[in-house]
C-alpha cells in the first residue's frame, strides 16, 4: 500500500500506486512515433484555404484563374462550387435550447464571412508550397461592414451579425432552482459582496497544430480520415452526417496526437472539406495548419464577462450565491460552443455549503473565432469567480482569506453532498488541504514578510493568493447529458481479450494524446489478471480498432473509460473462473484468483494459472458445455455520477510597483483525486495544468482590435510560457475515494489549470490591496498593473 | 538546386527549391519525421536539431544553408546500447507528455549540456527558453536535464 491509495482501494500489492515509467515514451523519445503530418502518403494533394483577412464582410466577388494558372495547383473551389458537397453544416451538438440560435456554418463561407479566417476558397494542389503559391493568386473582392467584438456591443443587436438569427443572442440559461430562497437570503444578508471579472479569450495551443489527411478508396467507397483529433469515434458518427457518407464506410483514425487541450474536440471545416475533396479528386487530400493560421482556424477558450454576489451572514456564512454570465460564442457555434457555460453553472458556489443558488447566462455571437472547450471547459471560470469573490468576501468581513474559507467549506459530514446546482458530490475533505498547501508556502512566514515590506514601504510587494476547488468531471452520466439537452451520450467502452499465450490486448474508446493511458491501463489490467504490465498492449485511436468510444475531454478517461476497463477485466476473469473451475474439477465459488493463478480454497495444490485457462480457453477442446471459447469481455460503463476532484493551491507573487512586473515566487498545490493509479502521470497532468492556469493570470490574451484582427496571432505575440518564466512547484496530495466507480478514481487532467488561474489572480490583487486596488484585468501584464496602481493613485506615470 | 548534408552520419543529397526549408528538407525529402514543426515564427522550438553541433531551429534555415554542413537529428541520438542518456532522462523524469515538443526540447538539452559547464535549474530554464512545451510545465525537463549532467 502507498500513499496514493485509499486503505479501501481495490488495488493492494500490486503495482497501481508506483510512479511507473512510462510505456509510451520510447516511441516519442526517438522520433518513431507518427503524428499527422509524418504520415507517408504517396499521391497525395495538399489544400490550402483562403481565410477572410475581414472580420465581417459581404463577399462580391471571387476570381480563382490566377491560382488556377499556378504551377502545381490542380484545382480551387469557392463556398458555391461546394455548396453541394455537404449534407448538412458542420454540428453542433449542444443545443441547450429549444429556441438556440444557431447559424448555418458551413465549411468554406459563400456569401459573407463572419470572422477574420473564415474560410472563403480552397485551393487544391500537389505539394503544400503549391498550394500556398496558390492562395496568392485568388482575389476575392469584399465589401466589409462593421465588426462586433465587444459583448455589450453584440448584445445590444447594433450589427446583427446572422441575419437570419435576427439576434446576436444565441440563448438565455438559466439553473435556479429555488429564485425566492436567493431573494431572501440576499435580503436578510449582513454581507453582500458584488463582483465583476472579465476572462479574456484564450489560445489553447497544443504544441502540434492541427492535421488532416483524408484518404479515398474510389471503387469501394471507403473513407479513411486520418486527424489530430481528440474524438476520432464522435469526429466518424459527425462527419458521416455531415458529408452524407455511410457511417460504416466511414474509418478515423487519431495518429499520434500532440497534445489537444479542448481544442481537437471538434468537427472541423478542414476535416470536412479534405474529405469531400479526396472524394471528388480520388486520392489523398491533406492539410496541415500553421501556427499563424490556427488564430483563425482553431477554436479558443473562455472569453466571458461574470457578474457573481455573495450573500453572508455576520460571521461571512455564505447564504446565498448568484452567477450571471454574459459568455462569448464567437462567430459560430462549434462542435459544444454553447454547453461550456453549462459545465461551469453549476460549480459557482466553489466547494461551500451554500443553501441558496442561482446561475443565468446569456451567450452571443461575435465577429471573432469560435470559441469552444479549452481545458477546464466553464469550471475554471467558475472556480475563478468563486475564489476571487472569497478574498473580496473575507475583506468585507475582515478576517483572512485562509478563515473565510474553512468557515465555508461543506463539511465532511455531508458527504455525499446535495448541492444547491442540484448535484451530488460523491466525497470530499477540504480542510487537510488548506492546511498542508498552507504549510508547503510557510504561511505564516510569508504573511510575516509582507507585513514587513508594507511597513518598509517596499517597492516589491508580496501577495499570497489562495485557491480551493471542486469540479465537476469524468463527463458524464448520460441521462444527465440528457437533462442538458447534448446530443450524445457519456458512456465508454472496453474490451479485454487474453491471447492464447496469455497475453492481453486492451481495447479503450478513450483517445490520448499525451496522458498516458497507454501505461495506466496496462497497470491496472495487470494488477487485475497477475500479468506483467509489459504484456498488455493498449490498443486505441482507430475506430475499426476501437469501434466503440466517446474519446477524451472533461477529465473522463480514467473515472469513465478506466472503469470500463476495470469491469471488463473483472468479467474476463469471471469467465476464466468458470473455465478454471471446470478444469479443476471443482466449483467456481470455491476458487481463488490471485497472482494470476486460480488455485481451490483450502486445497492451494490444486491449481491452474491463467496461461492454461487461455490456452484452454483457445483451443476449446474441453470448456463447459455453456461457455464460449476465447477470453474476451467487452463492457459500456455508463457512469452514475460525475466525480469531484478538489484541492487547494496557494501562490505567492511579488509585485514590482515601479515597473508593474510580476514573479511568481512560490507555488503550492494538494490535490485529491481519490486513489491514483499513477502518481508520476497525476503530478505531469498538474504540473502542466497549473502553468497552463497562471499563463492566463498572468501572460496569455488573445487580444482583439476594434476591426476584430487578432493582434496575438501567433507564438511571438501570443505569450505561451517557456522555462523560464516558470517555477518548480511543490505538489501534495490527499486520497478521499470517489464513490462513483469502483477504483474509487477522480480525473486529474483538469484541475491545475482550474485551481491556478484565481490562486495567481487573488496574490496579485493581495500584493496590491494597500493600494486599494481589488481587480486586474487578466492577464496581469507589467503595464496592466502599473496602470492599476496609477488609476490608484499610487505612484507617477 | 542539389543540396548535400551529412544527415545523423551518413551523406544525403536531393534536389530542392531553393525556399526549401531545413526542417521541410529533412521531414518531406529525407523521410526524417522525428523533427517536428510547431509554428512559423522561430518561436517554438520543435523543429531543433544539431547542425555541426550547435542546436539550431530548422525552420529558421533553408536547406541550402545547411548544404556540406552536419545535421544531428532525433533519429541520429540512440545509439546502438539504446537511448541516449538525454532521452533517458527524459523517460525516468516523466519529461514528456505528448512529446511532439520532446525532439526538439531533448536537441536543445544535448546542446546546452554540451555548451556550459555548472548548469543549476535556473540556467537549464534559460537556456531552454527558445522551446515550448504546452503540457508538462517544465518542472520534470529541468529536472531531466540536471539529471543528464550527472
Amino acid at each position: 500500500m502507498t500513499d496514493t491509495l485509499d486503505a479501501t482501494s481495490p488495488f493492494a500489492g500490486g503495482i497501481v500506486g508506483e510512479a511507473r515509467l512510462r510505456k509510451e515514451d520510447p516511441a516519442l523519445l526517438t522520433g518513431e512515433a507518427k503524428f499527422i503530418d509524418d504520415l507517408a502518403l504517396p499521391g497525395s494533394l495538399w489544400i490550402a484555404c483562403v481565410r477572410s483577412p475581414h472580420a465581417h464582410a459581404r463577399i462580391t466577388s471571387i476570381d480563382t484563374s490566377e491560382a488556377l494558372a499556378t504551377e502545381g495547383v490542380a484545382a480551387v473551389y469557392t463556398g458555391a462550387d461546394l455548396a453541394d458537397a455537404w449534407a448538412a453544416p458542420l454540428p453542433c451538438a449542444w443545443p441547450v435550447t429549444d429556441d438556440m440560435k444557431n447559424p448555418a456554418h458551413h465549411p468554406v463561407a459563400i456569401d459573407k464571412a463572419n470572422y477574420a479566417g473564415d474560410i472563403v476558397a480552397v485551393v487544391v494542389a500537389e505539394s503544400r508550397y503549391a498550394a500556398a503559391d496558390g492562395i496568392e493568386g485568388v482575389v476575392v473582392d469584399y465589401e466589409p461592414l462593421d465588426a462586433v467584438v465587444d459583448l455589450a456591443d453584440a448584445e445590444s443587436d447594433r450589427v446583427v451579425i446572422h441575419e437570419d438569427c435576427g439576434t446576436n443572442v444565441s440563448y438565455d440559461w438559466a439553473l435556479v432552482p429555488d429564485p425566492d430562497a436567493v431573494d431572501a437570503a440576499f435580503a436578510d444578508a449582513v454581507h453582500h459582496v458584488t463582483e465583476t471579472y472579465v476572462h479574456q479569450r484564450l489560445i489553447p495551443a497544443p504544441m502540434e497544430p492541427r492535421g488532416v489527411a483524408a484518404v479515398p478508396s474510389p471503387h469501394n467507397g471507403d473513407m479513411t480520415l486520418y486527424s489530430s483529433t481528440q474524438i476520432p469515434h464522435i469526429l466518424k458518427v459527425m462527419a458521416s452526417l455531415t458529408l452524407g457518407l455511410p457511417e460504416q464506410k466511414v474509418r478515423v483514425i487519431a495518429p499520434s496526437v500532440g497534445g489537444g487541450f479542448g481544442c481537437k474536440l471538434n468537427v472541423y471545416a478542414e476535416e470536412i472539406i479534405c474529405m469531400a475533396l479526396a472524394g471528388r479528386h480520388g486520392v489523398p487530400v491533406r492539410w496541415t495548419e500553421t501556427r499563424t493560421e490556427a488564430a483563425g482556424s482553431t477554436i479558443q477558450g473562455r472569453a466571458q464577462r461574470q457578474t457573481i454576489e455573495l450573500a453572508a451572514d455576520a460571521d461571512g456564512r455564505l447564504t446565498a450565491v448568484r452567477a450571471t454570465l454574459l459568455a462569448d460564442m464567437g462567430a459560430y457555434l462549434q462542435l459544444v460552443t454553447p454547453g461550456v457555460p453549462l459545465l461551469g453553472a453549476f460549480l459557482y458556489h466553489g466547494l461551500y455549503d451554500v443553501p441558496a443558488y442561482a446561475f443565468t447566462c446569456r451567450s452571443v455571437f461575435t465577429n471573432m473565432t469560435p470559441t469552444d472547450a479549452y481545458r477546464g471547459a466553464g469550471r475554471p471560470e467558475a472556480t475563478y469567480a468563486i475564489e476571487r469573490a472569497m478574498d473580496a468576501l473575507a475583506v468585507a468581513v475582515g478576517v483572512g482569506p485562509d478563515e473565510i474559507r474553512s468557515r465555508n467549506y461543506i463539511p465532511t459530514e455531508k458527504f455525499p453532498y446535495d448541492s444547491p446546482a442540484g448535484l451530488i458530490f460523491d466525497s470530499g475533505n477540504y480542510q487537510p488541504t488548506l492546511d498542508r498547501a498552507k504549510e508547503l508556502v510557510d504561511w505564516d512566514g510569508r504573511r510575516a514578510e509582507q507585513a514587513d515590506r508594507r511597513a518598509a514601504g517596499s517597492t516589491k510587494q508580496l501577495g499570497v493568493g489562495i485557491s480551493s476547488y471542486v469540479e465537476m468531471c469524468g463527463l458524464a452520466p448520460s441521462r444527465t447529458l440528457a437533462a442538458l439537452n447534448y446530443g450524445a451520450g457519456g458512456w465508454e467502452s472496453a474490451t479485454v481479450r487474453i491471447l492464447p499465450t496469455c497475453k492481453v490486448q486492451v481495447v479503450t474508446g478513450s483517445t490520448p494524446h499525451g496522458q498516458g493511458h497507454e501505461t495506466c491501463w496496462s497497470m491496472i489490467v495487470a494488477d487485475q489478471l497477475g500479468v506483467d504490465p509489459d504484456d498488455v498492449e493498449v490498443l486505441h485511436s482507430d475506430t475499426a480498432i476501437s469501434p466503440l468510444g466517446m474519446d477524451t475531454y472533461g477529465s473522463r478517461s480514467l473515472a469513465v473509460g478506466g472503469t470500463a476497463l476495470w469491469m471488463a477485466t473483472e468479467k474476463v476473469v469471471d469467465k476464466a473462473r468458470t473455465i478454471a473451475a471446470h478444469m479443476l474439477e471443482a466449483a467456481a465459488e470455491d476458487l481463488e484468483f490471485a497472482g494470476g493463478v486460480f488455485s481451490v480454497k483450502g486445497s492451494p495444490d490444486k491449481e491452474v494459472p491463467l496461461a492454461g485457462v487461455a490456452f484452454g480457453a483457445f483451443t476449446a477442446h474441453d470448456l463447459p458445455d455453456d461457455v464460449e471459447p476465447n477470453l474476451e469481455a467487452q463492457v459500456t460503463f455508463d457512469p452514475g455520477n460525475f466525480v469531484f476532484p478538489f484541492g487547494t493551491h496557494i501562490a505567492v507573487v511579488e509585485v514590482d510597483e515601479e515597473t508593474g512586473a510580476v514573479d511568481l515566487l512560490d507555488y503550492a498545490a494538494v490535490d485529491d483525486c481519490g486513489n491514483q493509479i499513477n502518481p508520476l502521470i497525476v503530478q505531469g497532468q498538474l504540473h502542466g495544468g497549473i502553468v497552463q492556469g497562471v499563463a492566463q493570470a498572468l501572460w496569455e490574451d488573445a487580444v482583439y482590435d476594434a476591426d476584430g484582427q487578432l493582434r496575438a496571432a501567433n507564438l511571438a505575440d501570443y505569450l505561451v510560457p517557456s522555462a523560464a518564466e516558470c517555477i518548480d512547484m511543490k505538489l501534495d496530495h490527499t486520497v478521499t475515494p470517489s464513490n462513483s466507480n469502483p477504483m474509487g478514481v477522480k480525473g486529474i487532467g483538469e484541475a491545475g489549470t482550474i485551481a491556478s488561474t484565481p490562486a495567481v489572480m487573488n496574490a496579485v490583487v493581495d500584493a496590491l490591496r494597500p493600494h486599494g486596488i481589488t481587480d486586474i484585468t487578466m492577464p496581469a501584464s507589467p503595464m496592466t498593473v502599473r496602470r492599476a496602481i496609477e488609476v490608484a493613485g499610487g505612484g507617477a506615470s | 538546386m542539389e543540396v548535400s548534408v551529412t544527415v545523423n552520419g551518413t551523406v544525403r543529397s536531393a534536389d530542392v527549391e531553393p525556399r526549401t526549408l531545413l526542417a521541410h528538407f529533412l521531414r518531406d525529402d529525407l523521410g526524417l519525421t522525428g523533427t517536428n514543426i510547431g509554428c512559423d515564427t522561430s518561436s517554438c522550438g520543435a523543429c531543433t536539431v544539431l547542425v555541426d553541433g550547435r542546436s539550431a531551429k530548422s525552420c529558421t534555415l533553408l536547406a541550402a544553408q545547411a548544404d556540406g554542413a552536419e545535421v544531428t537529428t532525433i533519429e541520429g541520438l540512440a545509439g546502438e546500447d539504446g537511448l541516449h542518456p538525454m532521452q533517458q532522462a527524459f523517460h525516468e523524469c516523466h519529461a514528456l507528455q505528448c512529446g511532439y515538443c520532446t525532439p526538439g526540447m531533448v536537441m536543445a538539452a544535448v546542446s546546452l549540456v554540451d555548451e556550459y559547464d555548472d548548469l543549476d535549474g535556473d540556467s537549464v530554464r534559460e537556456g531552454l527558453e527558445g522551446n515550448l512545451c504546452r503540457c508538462t510545465g517544465y518542472q520534470n525537463i529541468v529536472k531531466a536535464v540536471l539529471a543528464a549532467t550527472e
